[in-house]
């Protein structure tokens, strides 16, 4: 099972970010809207829908943005977004 | 593109009760959060889960020993130290770590804290430290802050809280730290190397407590508590815990205490072989 | 012959509080936490003594809360565990009791009663806690207590309350009066080998099959793993189904979780309870005693039965469980029941219970020596008139 660790790489400056696949467990979601206001790239917002539990979950913006800092599925408190790594489709 | 989203279960899922969740957590409530930087350390680290015991005392974030997949118990209230003495003593190879909150741990508890810490035992304590008792409704605790409203402070808080860092480095842990919900990072990396450490650690968490503590002190959601901590926090590492402040215009975080000292299990063990070589 | 030895096998001169320590070690006990008190601070001291040499543990907590607290955790991960205390101390300890209760943990809890209320009398005897030992949790449960009136049934009941306990996967308490934790006299240690020994049941499913507060069907009791056995399992003092999820809304669940708890041990009654009978095949009258007021109420039969008095003695060696079925008995044929206790009146509201209409005399006792047999003596006396 695939668990991220947050690493900066040394090279970091250097090195192109990856990207992100982000994975909304909708249902899961309570609005509290950690995810959206302190996602470092703006890659989120909230969205129109209303889930099981009656809140706007988050939606992706512009998934290109992310880099795959997962801080927004650390600052979840309900375990309900996380993101993986993929190929970057046409680089970045 | 939204069916990949069903699909995937949460990569910690393997670490939760899954027939337990969703948890019972206010929404913004920091305890998930602390939960899952707790979890995420434990798969950072590669821990047996076999050999790993959460304890938890009353309160809501005594609730985060029922949702680990681990053993687990759900003490009496203020009694989780006590209970982990019990089982580190009784069965030294398993870790054992305290999640509970600062009312449990600090006022029916306090004395367990102090007297583990003095022992340097190998517990590991995480407190969630939301400045009330959220459980029964939010009361004044040992961590409110002066003048913070509660249930039973209507007028505001007359009582001087406890400065966790600084009660835990003098009782003699010999890991301390403190960290806000907002920093998880740096949360998750102390908790992995307090889990790498041997003897008492303690880790306390300050944690938005939005519908319960928020809602009374002007911060109605939990966003808004959180952009507090993100204004306020000064990380100011191995810095006089004594000195490190809560107040509403300053919290100083960071890693307090990082020392080595015998544990008790190291001295005790030690001390059995003795008498049993003497014969 | 090393004294390294769990099982010290031979003729001892002990106290009632060493005898009681010996018994423990002999029992299996590699745990004990507790706190000093008076008067049984030598069974700690025996054991920070002892315990080393066996390889076991010994804490001195920081209160009685922890030290209960402590034992359960220990019985959790699989060590046999005990504590023990006095009249204050067993007060701090009732709310783990209840918790030992809720979350089936064997351990054993050993109160050397003094004289209370509060701090009280503490070099004094009483038997003022026996009801507290009963019911000085909150809630309803069942719990096991012995009562041992020589330094020898020290030794005996303690493995006793320890093979209960881990049994039935509730705390077994030894009530032991002050005289006997400072009484001196012989004690046989058998051979380790003539020791029965009981361990809790183990869980014979793997761990994805194991529901861990599903009892066995025959005598109510779940299998138990233990910390560390790759189990993975949760418990809680919170009212919780057999998976030990907590279940705090379903008065169906709280009803069949309360209930099992309770018969688990009143249908097993039967097989706990000890009574010891003496001279009453044919008794007209007969005194029901235990701990060490029954040496007095035995000599005071033996007057009786010269004085040409059918007197019988009725002795609980278990008061909790109620020995109710031999006290039903025994009130079937006796014209009268004498009660002496060292206290103001508690096993006898018990036997008055059960006696309906036969006279129940009952001599209290406070603050001072026992009762001596003439006044129990007298008691039958005038009963029998
Ligand atoms: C002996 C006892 N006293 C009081 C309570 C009621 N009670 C339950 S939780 C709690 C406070 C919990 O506060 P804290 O530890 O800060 O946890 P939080 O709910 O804030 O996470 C209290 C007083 C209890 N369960 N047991
Ligand atoms: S991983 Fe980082 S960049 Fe990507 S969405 Fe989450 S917080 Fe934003
Ligand atoms: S942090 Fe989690 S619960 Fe909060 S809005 Fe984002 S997905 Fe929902
Ligand atoms: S009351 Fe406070 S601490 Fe309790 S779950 Fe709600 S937000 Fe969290
Ligand atoms: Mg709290």
């Amino acid at each position: 099972m695939p668990v991220r660790i947050w690493r900066k790489p040394l090279d970091a400056e250097k090195a192109k970010p990856p990207c992100g696949e982000i994975h909304i467990l909708k249902d899961l979601c309570k609005g509290c809207g950690y995810c959206i206001e302190f996602c470092p790239r703006d890659v989120l917002e909230k969205s129109e829908e209303i889930n099981k539990r009656g809140v706007h979950p988050p939606r992706v913006a512009d998934e290109s943005r992310c880099v795959v800092c997962s801080f927004c599925t650390a600052v979840c408190p309900d375990f309900a977004i996380f993101v993986i790594e993929k190929p970057c489709e046409g680089g970045r | 593109m939204m069916a990949k989203q069903e699909e995937m279960g949460h990569p910690l899922e393997d670490f939760l009760r899954k027939s337990r969740m969703p948890h019972i957590w206010c929404p913004g409530c920091g305890n998930g959060i602390i939960l899952h930087s707790f979890l995420q350390a434990v798969a950072d680290l590669e821990m047996d889960l076999d050999k790993t015991v959460v304890v938890s005392g009353i309160g809501c974030m005594g609730r985060a020993a029922g949702y680990v997949n681990m053993d687990s118990f759900h003490t009496t209230h203020g009694r989780a130290i006590a209970f982990a003495t019990g089982v580190k003593l009784a069965k030294p190879e398993l870790t054992v770590v305290v999640l509970s909150g600062d009312g449990d741990l600090f006022a029916i508890g306090g004395n367990h804290f102090i007297h583990a810490a003095r022992r340097n035992i190998d517990i590991k304590v995480i407190c969630a430290n939301n400045f009330n008792y959220g459980m029964t409704g939010g009361q004044q605790g040992p961590t409110t802050p002066l003048e913070a409203y509660t249930t039973t402070s209507p007028y505001g808080n007359i009582e001087h809280p406890f400065n966790l860092v600084h009660l835990a480095a003098a009782s003699g842990a010999t890991y301390v730290a403190r960290w806000t919900a907002l920093h998880v990072r740096r949360l998750t990396a102390s908790i992995k190397k307090m889990l790498q450490k041997k003897g008492f650690g303690f880790i306390e968490v300050i944690s938005p407590c939005p519908e319960i503590f928020g809602r009374r002190n002007k911060m109605r959601t939990g966003l808004e508590m959180m952009e507090w901590f993100k204004k306020v926090s000064v990380i100011e590492n191995f810095s006089d815990p004594a000195k490190a402040e809560v107040s509403r215009d300053r919290i100083v975080v960071g890693e307090f205490v990082d020392t080595e000292k015998p544990t008790f299990e190291e001295i005790l063990y030690e001390t059995i072989k003795k008498v049993q070589e003497k014969g | 012959m090393s004294k390294n030895k769990a099982v010290l096998t031979g003729e001892h001169f002990l106290s009632g509080d060493l005898a009681c320590a010996e018994g423990a070690l002999a029992a299996g006990c590699r745990f004990f936490a507790g706190y000093p008190i008076t008067p049984a601070t030598e069974i700690a001291e025996r054991m920070s003594l002892r315990l080393p040499q066996v390889g076991g543990v010994y804490i001195q907590m920081e209160d009685e809360l922890a030290s209960m607290a402590a034992v359960i955790g220990a019985s959790y991960a699989g060590v046999k565990a005990m504590t023990a205390t006095s009249g204050p101390g067993f007060s701090l300890m009732q709310e783990n009791i209840g918790l030992a209760v809720m979350t089936e943990a064997p351990c054993v809890l050993v109160n050397v009663m003094r004289g209370g209320p509060s701090t009280g009398q503490p070099t004094k005897p009483g038997q003022q806690d026996v009801m507290q030992a009963r019911w000085g949790s909150h809630g309803d449960y069942e719990i096991i207590a012995l009562s041992p009136n020589s330094v020898q049934e020290a030794f005996d009941l303690t493995i006793e309350a320890f093979n209960l306990s881990e049994a039935y996967r509730v705390p077994a308490f030894l009530l032991m009066d002050e005289t006997v934790a400072h009484m001196w006299e012989k004690v046989v240690i058998p051979p380790a080998e003539n020791i029965k020994l009981v361990n809790r049941k183990k869980p014979k499913v793997p761990p994805e099959k194991y529901v861990p507060f599903k009892p066995d069907s025959e005598d109510l009791v779940p299998p138990m793993a233990c910390f560390g056995e790759g189990y993975r399992f949760h418990a809680t003092g919170l009212t919780h189904d057999e998976f030990g999820v907590p279940k705090t809304d379903s008065p169906e669940i709280q009803f069949q979780l309360v209930s099992r708890l309770c018969e688990k041990i009143r249908r097993n009654a039967d097989k706990i309870v000890k009574v010891e009978k003496t001279m009453l095949d044919d008794a007209e009258v007969a005194v029901i005693a235990y701990g060490v007021l029954s040496r007095s109420a035995l000599s005071a039969v033996k007057k009786a039965r010269e004085k040409g008095i059918k007197a019988g003695l009725l002795r609980l060696v278990t008061i909790w469980p109620f020995p109710e079925k031999h006290i039903r008995e025994l009130a079937d044929r006796v014209k009268g029941i004498v009660v002496p206790e060292l206290n103001y009146g508690q096993i006898v509201r018990e036997v008055q219970r059960i006696a309906g209409k036969v006279p129940v005399v009952f001599l209290p006792k406070l603050g001072e020596d026992l009762h001596k047999p003439a006044e129990i003596l007298k008691a039958l006396e005038e009963i029998k008139r």
